[in-house]
C-alpha cells in the first residue's frame, strides 16, 4: 500500500472506533449492521470474487455459525458467547464436504449447487424439531441488554480481522491461485496448481467469517429461527449484491458495497416499506449493465462519466 | 528407456479414434518436432501427456515414472511444462503476474516468486510488457506470456503447441530464437507445430501423425521428402512428381 492509502486507513479506523459512542441508538445499530455485512461480503469475495466461485448459498454458513452457538445453548445450556467459536467452526466443519462435492462442478452448476444446499438447511432447520427447535427459533438473553456500543466493537473487530485475513491471503501464493481459478481453469491445473484443493482453501475462510458474522449476528439480535438465518433472498442473494456493488475482486469494494447496500436498506425500509424489495433487484440489474466491475472496480468509468468533456473535432466547430 | 515414452497410446471421441497406437520416445536435451494436418490428432496427445484427456489405453512414462492417470497438476509438479495453441492467458491478471503464477509452482515465497517471474520475464523479452493486463496483449505476445509462465516452473520438458500459429514472419523468427535458447538451457521441447519454417528449422528429430495414426518418422529432411507425408499435406498427385 502507498503512503496516501496507509493515511487514508488510518484516518478511517479512528473514525470507525472514536465516533460511535458520540451516536444515538439507532446509528449504532446500523453501524453493527455494516459490520457484520462488511465481513460477510468479504468472505464471500474471497470465495465468489476472487476465487470465481460464485456461490448462491452463503446462508448455509450464516445459519449455522449462528445456530452453531445456538444449538450448544438449547441443549446444554452454554453461554451464547460460545457461539462466536462453535459457530464458526461448525460453519468450516460442513463447508468442508459441501466444497469437496460442488468443487467437482464448474460455473452455473456450482452455483445451482450451493443455492440448493442453502434451501435445503433451511428446510431441515424448520423440520428437524428435537434438534433445532424447528420455526420458533430461540431466544437469549442480551448480554448487554440494550447497550448497543459493546456489540458495535465486537462486530467491527470482527469485520477488520476478516480484511486483515483476506488482505494477506490475497497478497500471498493462495491470492495468486485463487484468482488463477478464478480466470482460467484449465490453464490454472496445467501450471500445477491443484485447483479443488485450492478452491478449497478460499471456501474455509470465507465460510469461517460468514459464520463468525451469523454468531455476531445471533449475540446481537438475541433471536434466531431458520427462516431468517437461512434466508436465500435476504442472506446469500444479499451478500453477492454487496460484493458486485462494491466490486468483486477487490480488497474494499465489499466493505463500501456492504456500507452503501445497509444504509440503502435502512432508508428505503423506512421512507418506502414493503416496496424497498422492488428496489433491490432494479439496482442489481443496473449494476450488472452499467458497473460489472462494480463502483471500485469500475471507479474509472464512473469517474470519466462525471468529468466528461465535450469531444474535440479535427478543424473546430 | 526414453525420457518421456509415450507406449500405443490410444484416445476415442465416441467412435473417433483421435489418437490410434502412437508409439514414440522422446529423448532428454533434443527438440522434437510433431506434425500433421489439422485435426490429425497432435493436440490430443498433448492433452493425453497432460492428463486433460486421460488416454483410453496405453501408458505414458516420464523419467520411468508412469504419468498416464496423474492428475493434471502433478504432472506439471513433476516437471512437465505446457502451452496451449489457443492461449489461455490469466485475462485480468497482468504479465508479471501470469508469470509469478507459474513460478509458485517451485516457491511459495512472494518475493521469491516475483524474482524469478523477473528472471523469466528478461529471458523472453517481456519486460516491457510487464505490467499490462494479459487480456490486452497481441496474440505474439500472449503467446510469450504462454512460454514465460510455463519456464518459471522451472519445467524439464517443454510442450509447446503451436507456438507459431498466427504470428508474421519476423515474429516466428523471434519464437524460433526463444525456443532455441529453452532448449540450449537444458529443456528438452516436444513441439506441435503448423508452421514448416519453424519446426523444420527447430527440430532434431520428427514424427508426422495422420488420422491419429503415424505415418513417418525420421529427420525433418526425411520428413520433408517422405511420400506418405506429401500425401498427407499436399494429396497423392504430387507424390510421383516429388
Amino acid at each position: 500500500m502507498t503512503k496516501k492509502n496507509w493515511f487514508l486507513l488510518a484516518i478511517l479506523g479512528v473514525v470507525v472506533v472514536a465516533i460511535p459512542p458520540f451516536l444515538g441508538s439507532y446509528f449504532q445499530h446500523v453501524l453493527i449492521l455494516i459490520m457484520m455485512w462488511v465481513t460477510m461480503a468479504t468472505a464471500w469475495n474471497l470465495l465468489g470474487g476472487y476465487c470465481g466461485q460464485v456461490s448462491f448459498g452463503h446462508a448455509v454458513f450464516f445459519g449455522l455459525g449462528a445456530y452453531g452457538g445456538g444449538l450448544l445453548h438449547l441443549h446444554w445450556g452454554t453461554s451464547p458467547w460460545w457461539g462466536m467459536i462453535a459457530g464458526p467452526l461448525l460453519a468450516v466443519i460442513i463447508g468442508i464436504p459441501i466444497g469437496l462435492i460442488t468443487f467437482r462442478l464448474r460455473g452455473a452448476y456450482f452455483a445451482l449447487a450451493m443455492l440448493a444446499l442453502g434451501e435445503t438447511f433451511r428446510i431441515v432447520f424448520i423440520n428437524w424439531e428435537p434438534v433445532t427447535a424447528g420455526a420458533v427459533g430461540m431466544i437469549f438473553s442480551r448480554t448487554w441488554g440494550a447497550q448497543k456500543l459493546p456489540y458495535y466493537y465486537i462486530a467491527l473487530a470482527v469485520a477488520a480481522l476478516s480484511i486483515y485475513v483476506v488482505y494477506r491471503l490475497v497478497h500471498s501464493k493462495y491470492g495468486y491461485y485463487f484468482v488463477s481459478i478464478r480466470e482460467d481453469q484449465d490453464a490454472a491445473e496445467g501450471l500445477g496448481i491443484p485447483t479443488t484443493k485450492y478452491k478449497l482453501y478460499a471456501l474455509i475462510p470465507s465460510a469461517f467469517f460468514t459464520g463468525l458474522a451469523g454468531a455476531v449476528y445471533m449475540n446481537y439480535i438475541a433471536y434466531i429461527e431458520p427462516h431468517s438465518v437461512f434466508n436465500l433472498s435476504a442472506i446469500s442473494i444479499m451478500m453477492m449484491l454487496c460484493v458486485m456493488l462494491g466490486g468483486a475482486g477487490t480488497l474494499w469494494g465489499p466493505v463500501l458495497g456492504a456500507a452503501a447496500y445497509t444504509i440503502l436498506s435502512e432508508a428505503l425500509r423506512a421512507g418506502i416499506g414493503p416496496l424497498a424489495y422492488l428496489i433491490f433487484p432494479i439496482i442489481a440489474c443496473l449494476i450488472i449493465m452499467f458497473l460489472p466491475d462494480g463502483i471500485i472496480g469500475d471507479w474509472g468509468k464512473i469517474k470519466r462519466v462525471f468529468s466528461r468533456r465535450k469531444p474535440v473535432y479535427a478543424g473546430g466547430e | 528407456m526414453a525420457y518421456l515414452e509415450i507406449q500405443h497410446v490410444v484416445r476415442r471421441f465416441g467412435g473417433l479414434v483421435a489418437v490410434n497406437d502412437i508409439t514414440a520416445g522422446i529423448e532428454q536435451g533434443e527438440i522434437f518436432g510433431l506434425i500433421g494436418p489439422n485435426g490429425s490428432g497432435k493436440t490430443t496427445l498433448f492433452n493425453c501427456i497432460n492428463n486433460y484427456y486421460t488416454a483410453n489405453s496405453g501408458e505414458i512414462v516420464f523419467k520411468g515414472i508412469p504419468i498416464t492417470r496423474k492428475p493434471t497438476h502433478e504432472i506439471c509438479k513433476l516437471g512437465i511444462g505446457r502451452t496451449f495453441q489457443v492461449v489461455k492467458p490469466l485475462r485480468r491478471m497482468t504479465v508479471l503476474e501470469n508469470v509469478m503464477v507459474g513460478a509458485f509452482l517451485r516457491t511459495s515465497n512472494a518475493t521469491k516468486a516475483r524474482d524469478k517471474a523477473m528472471e523469466v520475464l528478461d529471458f523472453c523479452e517481456l519486460m516491457h510488457r510487464k505490467d499490462m493486463l494479459a487480456k490486452d496483449l497481441p496474440i505474439a505476445d500472449k503467446k510469450r506470456v504462454e512460454i514465460a509462465r510455463c519456464l518459471a516452473g522451472d519445467p524439464e520438458l517443454m510442450l509447446l503447441d503451436e507456438t507459431a500459429a498466427g504470428l508474421n514472419l519476423r515474429e516466428i523468427e523471434a519464437a524460433m530464437e526463444i525456443v532455441k535458447k529453452i532448449r540450449d538451457s537444458g529443456i528438452t521441447c516436444f513441439v506441435v507445430e503448423h508452421v514448416m519454417k519453424f519446426i523444420m528449422g527447430l527440430s532434431d528429430r520428427m514424427m508426422c501423425i495422420n488420422f491419429g495414426s503415424e505415418i513417418a518418422r525420421g529427420t525433418p529432411q526425411e520428413i520433408a521428402s517422405h511420400p506418405e507425408v506429401i500425401k498427407a499435406y499436399l494429396g497423392e498427385e504430387y507424390v510421383e512428381g516429388g
